[in-house]
């Protein structure tokens, strides 16, 4: 009986250092984001709002690996900033019945410096949760007599890393009070809510266990400030909810659609636990 | 020709003579490999840049053939000793027969 208890104790040992070392390797890496010689906020206090749900707000930046983070502080090597490019010559592009393009009205896309830290956010005058991809097609249609561009459509995310680009190093600061007060509370509802057959909620990774691994995948906060994001999988950009029907599809549930009341919500939720972190324009992400 | 491509470089201004300079090159390219299908299971047919090539002032200083297991927007960087001030040309050459072609001068310093 004593010689089992032993080897039971020396097991036990065994497995805690094992939990050990892999915890320690699983922190999210300690490094500052420079790029062009400016530095990004990458870290901040957590929102107050949360109350104390997250102590301190991490960009996704530090769960990735070295060779992706250096990607990333190199405009040049950032394979996202194509895309930025690819942006400006449809920003100048004329499109739709009118004769218009954006630039037609709008000059230069720095006109758009900021509104990438401040969205989603909900429209005085329709009361809706506006993403940019939503004030764009809503220009397209409304302004430009043009067709909206589809939710997956390259055009769309093109434009969407360019008029991110402006407010890069901003730091989100998306509202939760007014009009977007019910937005965020179904959002939260939504985020804490387990779905899918293996029913896990957004909580259950990105914050019970960001910093920890699921399977070889270092779990982020899932913070949305990096957005869009060029991941080095699909080789081209993702948008916050193209990433969230790939979340939700990944805990074996019927997904939300993209531009869904549901998801619109769950962005502005999921946007404003990232307040205080900056924009980063164009990220890159496994 | 493939929508799209745009080249790209970055080369120093400037360099001391006999100095090796870190060249970086990117060109936006779906690089379609020939082995996908489409929707309706009909062959995409390949469509890659299959060459690359980087001039200094007439002297070849790399020449890269590529073939389709490379992947979208193909990024090349290495170096190059500069001895002289000039121009460096990079060109790279299409299945469709296209050339895109940048350059980039650099100085003695």
């Amino acid at each position: 009986m004593k010689q089992r208890t032993i080897k039971t104790a020396l097991a036990a040992t065994a497995v805690l250092g094992l939990a050990f070392a892999g915890m320690a390797s699983a922190e999210p890496v300690d490094d500052t984001l420079v790029i062009d010689g400016v530095e990004i906020v990458t870290k901040a206090a957590g929102a107050a709002h949360l109350d104390g749900a997250l102590p301190e707000a991490m960009s996704g930046w530090h769960f990735r690996d070295t060779e992706t983070r250096a990607m990333q502080a190199d405009d040049f090597d950032n394979p996202g900033m194509i895309y930025v490019d690819r942006g400006l010559d449809l920003w100048n592009a004329v499109d739709g019945t009118e004769g218009k393009s954006c630039a037609s009205c709008h000059e230069g896309p720095e006109a758009m410096a900021g509104l990438r830290a401040v969205t989603p956010r909900v429209d005085e005058k329709t009361g809706k949760v506006m993403n940019i991809e939503s004030y764009v097609n809503d220009c397209r249609t409304t302004r430009m007599g043009a067709e909206a561009w589809g939710d997956k459509a390259v055009e769309l995310t093109d434009m969407l890393a360019l008029i991110s680009f402006q407010s890069r190093g901003e730091l989100m600061n998306v509202a939760i009070d007014g009009a977007a007060a019910p937005f965020y509370e179904k959002g939260k509802e939504i985020y804490y809510t387990r779905f899918g057959q293996l029913e896990l909620s957004c909580a259950s990774c990105h914050e019970d266990n960001y910093g920890n691994y699921i399977r070889s995948d270092h779990l982020s906060q899932g913070q949305t400030n990096g957005f869009p994001v060029y991941r080095l999988k699909d080789a081209k950009l993702t948008t916050p909810q193209g990433r969230f029907v790939g979340c939700v599809r990944d805990t074996r549930a019927e997904t939300f659609k993209i531009g869904s009341d549901e998801f619109n919500a769950l962005e502005l939720y999921v946007a404003s636990r990232g307040n205080g972190l900056a924009v980063e324009g164009v990220s890159v992400r496994n | 020709m493939a929508n799209d491509v745009k080249p790209r470089v970055k080369v120093p201004k400037s360099a001391k003579a006999g100095e090796a300079v870190v060249l970086k090159t990117l060109i936006s390219h779906p690089m379609e490999s020939g082995q996908r299908k489409n929707s309706k299971g009909e062959v995409i047919p390949r469509s890659i840049i299959n060459r690359f090539t980087c001039d200094f002032n007439g002297k070849n200083v790399i020449d890269v053939a590529m073939d389709p297991a490379i992947s979208t927007n193909p990024y090349f960087e290495f170096e190059a000793m500069v001895n002289e001030a000039g121009e460096f040309k990079f060109t790279w050459y299409d299945d469709d027969g296209s050339v895109y072609e940048d350059s980039k001068s650099i100085e003695i310093a």
